[in-house]
Parts: structure tokens; sequence; C-alpha cells
């Protein structure tokens, strides 16, 4: 029942939680005042806006989108480098640029948008469509051989992850 | 120190600006121009943070922004007239 | 202290600097449309976080410290693979005639390129 009550307020927590921070950042300061407005605009925009965002995405395990995230960072600094390298010194005759289809297991939208994010956020790859009924990724990769083998890359260390937050 | 490493950045940035720029005038197909002018807007997001740096004042901040926003916007709004015909159906 | 941040400043603009021009350099060199695709968002991202993080750092050190640059970095690391997005659905739509794509499994086809339901 207290959770009902809070739902009925806060219909969306975590976006009250980023107005919060994103308020606090664009005043560029940590005072009450600022956390008071800030939860003044969290309290009002979720309330205005669930109309149009009805209900909330499942999130099991929130806790681990943290550990994603670094991993994620880390891959994006990694890549970079071997992409930089790849474009500054491998001519373009030896390119080889390819499509890879990476079969999905995920089935919620939200997971899906994330893995597609996350993989044109990594250098190298950039999806570039889902099957008409959402059960493929269509990625280009820069330089890869084997596609085989990016989409296995990708399937062990993106979705792997993603389902073990989003479907558990 | 820290000057002179912004006035060579600064000419750095703007080389791939003109860079860019190259690509736009040149570009074959309608996603490359999209795509240069993507690149500009994040280039010049960069020189903005980088005369902010060397003024050192904080007001240039929300300029970058602004220019973040409106580029995402533009890029997303040019994209969908190729695709659709239309930006707002 | 303050001369090691100096360099550890220094160091991050010259990083920022090199990938926004390796960016800008993949535009021109890259051969084909895709493959153009992968240089700017990249590199750009990582280039302008950079630049970021050496303002962030800068003002820690210099000036009153401030973190709103954070907001900067996030919003293009939203906005980058949506854009992304768009221009390679973008490029395909120009080439939808072509039959270089590989097929997704069971016969179905792509999400653009699927037949418009009119209703």
């Amino acid at each position: 029942m207290p959770m009902r009550l809070f739902y009925r307020v806060f219909p969306h927590p975590f976006l009250t939680l980023l107005l919060i921070v994103v308020w606090c950042l664009l005043v560029n300061s940590i005072s009450y005042g600022t956390v008071v407005m800030g939860l003044i605009l969290g309290f009002l925009i979720p309330i205005i806006t669930a109309p149009y965002w009805p209900n909330r995405p499942p999130l099991p395990k929130p806790w681990l989108l943290v550990s994603y995230f670094f991993v994620v960072v880390w891959d994006i600094l990694v890549a970079n480098v071997e992409v930089a390298l790849v474009v500054l010194f491998k001519p373009n005759s030896r390119m080889r640029s390819n499509w890879v289809v990476i079969p999905l297991e995920l089935r919620t939208p939200e997971a899906i948008s994330m893995l597609a994010g996350t993989i044109t956020l990594t250098p190298g790859t950039v999806s570039a469509d889902l099957s008409a009924d959402g059960t493929a990724l269509l990625v280009h990769a820069l330089d890869a051989d084997d596609p085989e083998e990016v989409a296995r890359d990708i399937k062990a260390r993106y979705e792997s992850r993603l389902k073990r937050i989003f479907e558990a | 120190m820290i000057d002179i490493a912004l006035y060579i950045a600064m000419a750095v940035v703007g080389l791939s600006q003109v860079m860019a720029m190259v690509r736009l005038l040149k570009g074959p197909m309608v996603g490359d121009r999209i795509l240069a002018l993507d690149t500009m807007v994040v280039n010049a997001i960069a020189m903005i943070i980088l005369v902010g740096m060397h003024w050192g004042t904080q007001i240039y901040f929300e300029s970058a922004l602004i220019f973040a926003m409106l580029g995402f916007v533009s890029t997303v709004a040019l994209c969908r007239f190729v695709l659709r015909g239309d930006i707002i159906e | 202290m303050t001369l090691i941040l100096d360099i550890l400043i220094v160091v991050l603009i010259g990083i920022g600097a090199t990938f926004l021009l390796i960016g800008s350099y993949g535009l021109i060199k890259l051969p084909d449309p895709m493959s153009r695709l992968h240089a700017p968002t990249k590199s750009s991202t990582l280039g302008v976080g950079s630049l970021l993080i050496a303002s962030m750092l800068n003002a820690w050190v210099h000036h009153d410290p401030s973190v709103h640059e954070v907001l900067v970095m996030a919003f293009l690391f939203v906005s980058a693979p949506i854009s992304g997005n768009f221009i390679s659905k973008t490029h395909l739509h120009m080439r939808r005639n072509d039959t270089d794509l590989p097929c997704p499994p069971e016969e179905k086809s792509w999400a653009s390129t699927a037949p418009v339901k009119n209703d």
C-alpha cells in the first residue's frame, strides 16, 4: 500500500532522480535551494508527462547498470584507439567492412535499444536496422574479417549482461 | 603551457572543421552531407569549449549545450525529411 | 601538484584535438558511405569527452570548481547513437534496391525495407 502511494506521487522515480541531478548540474551548485527546486521539477514533470508514458519499464536489477556502464566506457576507450589506428594506417583497399546479423535473445524494447546504442557507441560497429519482427539486429562493422566472430563477441559481452539486467 | 596547447588545439579543430566542410561540399549522397553537418556541429562544440577554457569563463557552457541540442535535433529532422518527405506527420 | 594537473590538462586537450582530427580525416578518407559513418560518430564523442574533462579539470584547478560539463557529455553520449542510427537508416533508404544486404534469419525483412502497411 505505501508503495502504491509512492508510485502515485512519483510515477517514474528514476526520472525524478535524473531531473534533480540535471537541475543541480545546470545551476552548477548543490545547495538546499537548488535541490528543492529540482525536487519540485522532478515532482511536476513526471506527473505532467505520465499520460504519454503510462507504464514503467521493468528493471529488475538496476544496480548492475553501474558495472555495465564501466564495461562500456572501457570498451569505448579501447576500441576508439583501435578504430583510429585503422582509419589512419590501413589503406582503403585492405579495409574489410562487413554487414553483421545478430540474432537477438532480448525481447523488451528498452533492452534492445540499449544494446543498439551500445553497439553504435563502441567504435568499429554501427547498428543500422532491426528486423521487422524485432528478432535480429543489422550491424555494420568497419573492419571485420569474420562477421560471425563480431556477432559472437557482442552477444557474449553485452547481450548477456543486458539480459541479466532487464530480463532476469 | 595550457594556453599554447589551447592555441594548437584550436588550429587542429579548425582544420578538422575544414575537412568536414570538404565532405559537406563533395558528399555524393544526402546521408554524407548530413553526417558532415553532424561532425561540424561536434567540432563547433569542441571549439566553443576551447574558447571558454582560454578565456576562463563558464558562460560558454550554455552555448555548447544549446549547440549540442540543436545539432542533434537538426540531424534527426534532416534524416526524417529524407526518409519520409515530412518532418512532423 | 598544480604542475601535474596542468600536464594532465594539456594531455587531455591533445587527445581530444587528435581524435577530432582523426574523425574528420576518416570522414574524408573512407571509401563508402556506411564506413564513413564510423569515423565521426565515434572519435568525436571521445574527442569532445576528453576536451570536456580537460575543461572541468581546468576550472577546478584555476577557477571555481564546476561539473556542469558532464551534462554536455551525457547529452552527446545519449544522442550520438540515435543520430548515427538515423543516418544509417538514410543510407539504407537511398539504396534500397541493392541486394548486398544479408537477410535476417527466418526470412523476415528489415524494418526499414519492409513493405509499408497502409491502414
